[in-house]
């Protein structure tokens, strides 16, 4: 691949990854994680009491998401408070999340998850999730495993993992596509695929092969990071 | 007085204090493989997987025999049975108490389970709305928690100051066979009881012996991970 990346990353490569759990004393499990600029932190409370009540299921357990891009996370300050934008990332992530997580043990609780972007250099959606996972086994929540994501982009016509902003607008050839990539680790299961721009459908599963690639690199993260809170 | 209940959540807490003899532990994430093969059995936050064991929460895997365990280190409180707990009286109902414990669903103290008969139009002045109890969990159910008062050192708790820990530190800042409390207790001539959900409650002779129990007891949970802990603590009061 001829292709020269604006930062100067070879196509598979990430950005710098920072990880750390136990950032927030007050929140049952906490995390930030980073991708480059794209710094986001996540804070875990509960299993907690529900309300509104109409929202309690007797069965288990449900999970509230919330994503926010605060105000100075962007170059062009942000309105701050939700938007039609957070609240679907928001629900895209508690769906991302949903399927590894076990709540049958608190019927008729909620699992709040708040999910703030300190700095946007695109990706901050994986960012989140990758945070939010985390923060979720921190927690001490019963999970079946954790969630790796990653964003898979298409500029012109190579492809390239984990874009920034610089990247999202690249308008030469063919344009830039992305697409945002959840999984559960060391599986083959897709908990959130996000396309955002054109692509042919074969080159789809190429791109999924570059996520599984770098999702488990971020998952030696992820846990290496867990880990270290208990040395 | 006390000592008693400090005993019996030290009992309960045990098996929580990371320092213990012969077993191997290490730290596990929510779908590692913790074991493979058919001799192990799961037990509390792990699966069986086809041929493996895998954990299902974060924490310290444990192998204790063919059992293997993960222990919870970090989250929020979860209540077991004959668990002592502080709470905060949130509401008087005409057969019981309801307490505040910093779990997710709402725990119960029925009249009939206090140490004293009390009369139903009293209610209120046997345990008010704010007052401080300590209390033991009789039983955890989906509906609910049941408490008791029926027990040594289980009672409203009366002046003094209460204060908040992470419930995983309890263990630690309880000690074995309670030897850490009971220091904090000599060095500072306070009355302490510690609470499995992370309350602790302090009374001492004067504010500044209270504070300085309350000095020790963050001090300790704050160094959750460090050995020769009771030194440390000692050396921490001769300074003082």
């Amino acid at each position: 691949m001829a292709l020269k990346r604006i930062d100067g990353r070879k196509a598979n490569e990430l950005r710098k990854i920072t990880a750390k759990v136990g950032i927030i004393p007050n929140a049952d499990g906490s995390a930030m994680f980073s991708f480059g600029n794209t710094v986001a932190i996540a804070a875990v409370y509960g299993p907690r009491m529900l309300h509104p009540q109409h929202m309690q299921n007797p069965a288990t357990g449900i999970l509230r998401c919330n994503y926010d891009l605060l105000s100075f996370s962007v170059h062009d300050r942000k309105r701050p408070g939700p938007s039609r934008r957070s609240q679907e990332i928001s629900k895209v992530t508690e769906w991302a999340l949903l399927p590894v997580l076990d709540l049958k043990e608190f019927p008729n609780t909620v699992v709040d998850v708040q999910i703030y972007i300190l700095q946007a250099d695109a990706s901050t959606r994986t960012a989140g999730i990758n945070a939010a996972s985390m923060a979720l086994a921190h927690a001490g929540i019963p999970m079946k495993n954790l969630v790796c994501s990653v964003s898979i982009g298409k500029l012109d016509k190579d492809l390239v993992i984990d874009v920034n902003k610089a990247e999202e607008d690249f308008k030469d050839g063919e344009g830039a596509t992305d697409m945002a990539i959840a999984k559960i680790a060391n599986s083959n299961k897709f908990t959130l695929m996000q396309l955002d721009g054109k692509v042919q459908p074969e080159v789809i599963a190429d791109m999924l092969k570059m996520a599984n690639k770098a999702c488990e690199e971020i998952y030696k993260i992820q846990e290496k990071a867990l880990k270290a809170v208990l040395e | 007085m006390m000592e008693e209940d400090i005993n019996e959540a030290h009992e309960a807490g045990e098996e929580m204090v990371s320092s213990s003899e012969g077993k191997k532990r290490r730290a596990i994430v929510p779908g590692e493989i913790i074991v493979t093969g058919e001799d192990f059995l799961p037990g509390d936050g792990a699966r069986r997987e086809g041929d493996n064991v895998v954990a299902s929460r974060f924490g310290l895997a444990e192998e204790a025999g063919r059992i293997i365990k993960v222990i919870a280190v970090t989250g929020s409180f979860i209540p077991r049975r004959n668990n002592v707990i502080l709470g905060r009286v949130i509401d008087v109902t005409f057969n019981g108490w309801l307490i505040d414990i910093d779990y997710a669903s709402s725990s119960f103290l029925p009249l009939m389970e206090s140490p004293r008969f009390v009369n139903k139009s009293e209610m209120d002045q046997f345990l008010g709305i704010g007052d401080i109890v300590a209390a033991k969990i009789w039983s955890v159910k989906s509906k609910g928690i049941d408490l008791t008062l029926k027990g040594k050192g289980l009672g409203k708790m009366e002046g003094g100051m209460v204060f908040h820990i992470s419930p995983n530190r309890v263990p630690r800042v309880i000690g074995r066979e309670g030897s850490m409390i009971n220091l904090i207790k000599d060095k500072t001539g306070c009355d302490i009881t510690v609470g499995q959900n992370g309350w602790i409650w302090v009374r001492g002779e004067n504010v500044d012996s209270e504070i300085k129990a309350r000095q020790a007891v963050e001090l300790v949970a704050d160094k959750v991970h460090t050995e020769g802990l009771t030194e440390q603590v000692e050396e921490w009061f001769a300074k003082k």
